[in-house]
């Protein structure tokens, strides 16, 4: 069986904020097609890895490759251009344009006719559930609304790989439950997706697999269930000893 | 009706109208007064495609305007161009300035309040150059001589005057529809509104505020080289002195910001407003600035989206409170 090929690779990636190590010596490989996910507690440097892989941080040391291409430190709207987008955690809607404008920004960056990106946003907006608030401001929506603006939005540039950063914090599990069958659509249609999540839900849900980051190090990685039952993941998250009292506890039952 | 099809629309009624004045009139007064105030506009104009449209608040349009107006008088006494040659050379000039300005700033990542001091430091320079080198005729300005005719670009009544400045408002108006109905516009205003998100896709700010800055400096340029045609005179004070820049940015931001007729709107209702209270108060000389300052405050307070964002304005009692 072959190896499916990898989109993205990345090599040894590190990044510091003066003595803070927020990243050091990440390496992990995005195979085409996938869905995958990077879990870690909070501030365990994913955000600042996604900053590092889609060019809004330079690298120290490593390499970032999109299909066996040198991408390291290359500025975002370069990268959006060969397929790689991201999505913020902290929403940057376009505060005082409408949805449909919105959506069209990223749609532009195939198209320079202005009726074929407000088409393409039309349909965009179709496939995040977006579709009936097309002509509300972006400051109008909801938190759940603006969360789907920021992935249409990246959607419509057409990316061959997605970085989503945790596109359901904030939501209630409603909210949550509507949205996973909205990023599994986005990969079932071909795009790759890395994402951030807290939501382990959504993690076990969706992930073929899942790479855990605690204090800028990888620690982890393989399929959910076998990474939520990691003994350094546990402790990453519940703390020194943990796991081990998990495992009295089990034992002893 | 798309938003293009509107805006060329209400583009064309409103020039036919403008155009229609002097057919009606042949009042020095009234033909001045729409003269001026359509300058007004334009230089708003001007200065909303880059501080409406880009949200780079310039201090400095005089810069372009004086580069523009300069740039007119030199070539027809030292080059003997003819003037209707020498405009839109002048405008080519105005906007390769905005260019070098532009890349400048932008290039080194200035924003906001270090934009506008940026631009503002630059016009300053112009100035004091222009005041103590020769071709620029120094302190004592260029002037141009009388030769009454329209190939010289000197019209014997304000009517030509008027249409031609008609003309390049007319200019400012398709370049602000392009702005609203085009990649480069949406672009414009999504590094306007949030610079990060429009890098993630695929969106190079530099690059867009750069040529926002091109476009904006040439169309204000005109409005120097008009200048220059109707007064037949440009000193460093009138071509680079801030009185021109705030005056762009004052009708910009009291009409509103970002719109086609904001800025229209806006210096009309200035203009007005400085005629208005010249005449009724111009026996107190002061009054008339103080009452104009307490207008514009006044304006500034209740109108946040300037005089074009009434069509959507409703009083704050009258809102919802969520």
């Amino acid at each position: 069986m072959t190896k499916p090929q990898a989109l993205l690779q990345v090599q040894g990636v590190s990044r510091a904020f003066g003595g803070l190590k927020a990243v050091q010596d990440v390496s992990l490989s995005v195979p085409e097609g996938s869905l995958t996910a990077l879990i870690g507690p909070n501030g365990a440097g994913k955000t600042t890895l996604f900053a590092l892989l889609s060019g809004f941080l330079k690298p120290d040391t490593g390499r970032v490759i999109l299909q066996g291409q040198d991408i390291t430190g290359q500025a975002p709207h370069l990268n959006a251009k060969l397929g790689m987008t991201r999505t913020f955690q902290i929403v940057q809607p376009f505060a005082a344009q409408t949805v449909r404008e919105n959506i069209a920004v990223g749609a532009h960056l195939h198209t320079a006719s202005r009726t074929q990106a407000l088409a393409m946003a039309a349909q965009v907006a179709e496939r995040v559930g977006l579709a009936d608030q097309l002509d509300k401001l972006a400051s109008d929506l909801t938190v759940a609304g603006r969360k789907r603006l920021e992935l249409a939005r990246a959607l419509a540039t057409q990316p061959k790989l997605l970085l989503l950063d945790e596109v359901l914090a904030g939501l209630n599990p409603q909210e949550i439950a509507d949205m996973i069958p909205v990023v599994r659509s986005i990969a079932a249609s071909g795009v790759t997706v890395l994402m951030i999540e807290h939501v382990m839900q959504a993690v076990m849900s969706l992930a073929e697999h899942v790479w855990v980051l605690a204090q800028g190090q990888l620690i982890a990685q393989g399929s959910p269930s076998e990474v939520t039952r990691h003994p350094q993941v546990i402790e990453a998250y519940l703390g020194h000893g943990t796991a081990a009292r998990l495992r009295q506890a089990e034992l002893s039952a | 009706m798309t938003q293009l099809r509107k805006d060329i629309f209400s583009i064309a009624l409103f020039v036919w109208t403008v155009a229609a004045i002097p057919f009606f009139t042949h009042s020095g007064v009234v033909l001045n007064f729409v003269m001026m105030a359509l300058f007004a506009c334009l230089i708003a104009q001007a200065w909303n495609v880059l501080g409406g449209f880009g949200g780079q608040f310039s201090f400095g349009h005089a810069l372009f305007f004086g580069t523009g107006a300069y740039f007119q008088a030199i070539a027809q006494l030292s080059w003997g161009w003819n003037p209707w040659l020498a405009m839109p050379a002048a405008m080519v000039m105005a906007a390769l300035v905005g260019a070098w300005v532009g890349a400048l700033s932008f290039r080194y990542g200035l924003k906001g309040s270090y934009f506008a001091l940026v631009t503002l430091a630059f016009a300053e320079v112009f100035r004091i150059v222009s005041l103590s080198v020769p071709f620029t005729g120094a302190g004592v300005g260029l002037m141009l001589p009388l030769k009454e005719s329209v190939g010289n670009m000197q019209f014997g009544s304000r009517s030509g005057f008027v249409w031609l400045i008609l003309g390049l408002v007319t200019l400012a108006l398709c370049v602000t529809a392009y702005l609203r109905n085009s990649r480069f516009g949406a672009y414009l205003q999504a590094v306007r509104d949030n610079e990060d998100a429009a890098r993630a896709v695929g969106v190079n700010p530099f690059h867009v505020k750069t040529w926002a800055t091109v476009l904006s400096g040439g169309l204000m340029g005109s409005a120097g080289a008009f200048y220059v045609q109707v007064f037949q005179y440009i000193d460093p004070g009138i071509g680079f002195g801030s009185h021109t820049s705030v005056e762009a940015l004052v009708g910009a931001i009291v009409g509103g910001l970002g719109t086609l007729w904001g800025p229209v709107l806006g210096a009309l209702a200035l203009h007005l407003l400085a005629d208005l209270t010249r005449n009724l108060f111009g026996q107190m000389p002061g009054i008339n600035m103080i009452i104009y300052g307490v207008v514009l405050i006044v304006i500034v307070m209740f109108l946040p989206r300037g005089i074009a964002g009434l069509s959507t304005y409703t009083p704050k009692s009258w809102r919802r409170n969520d």
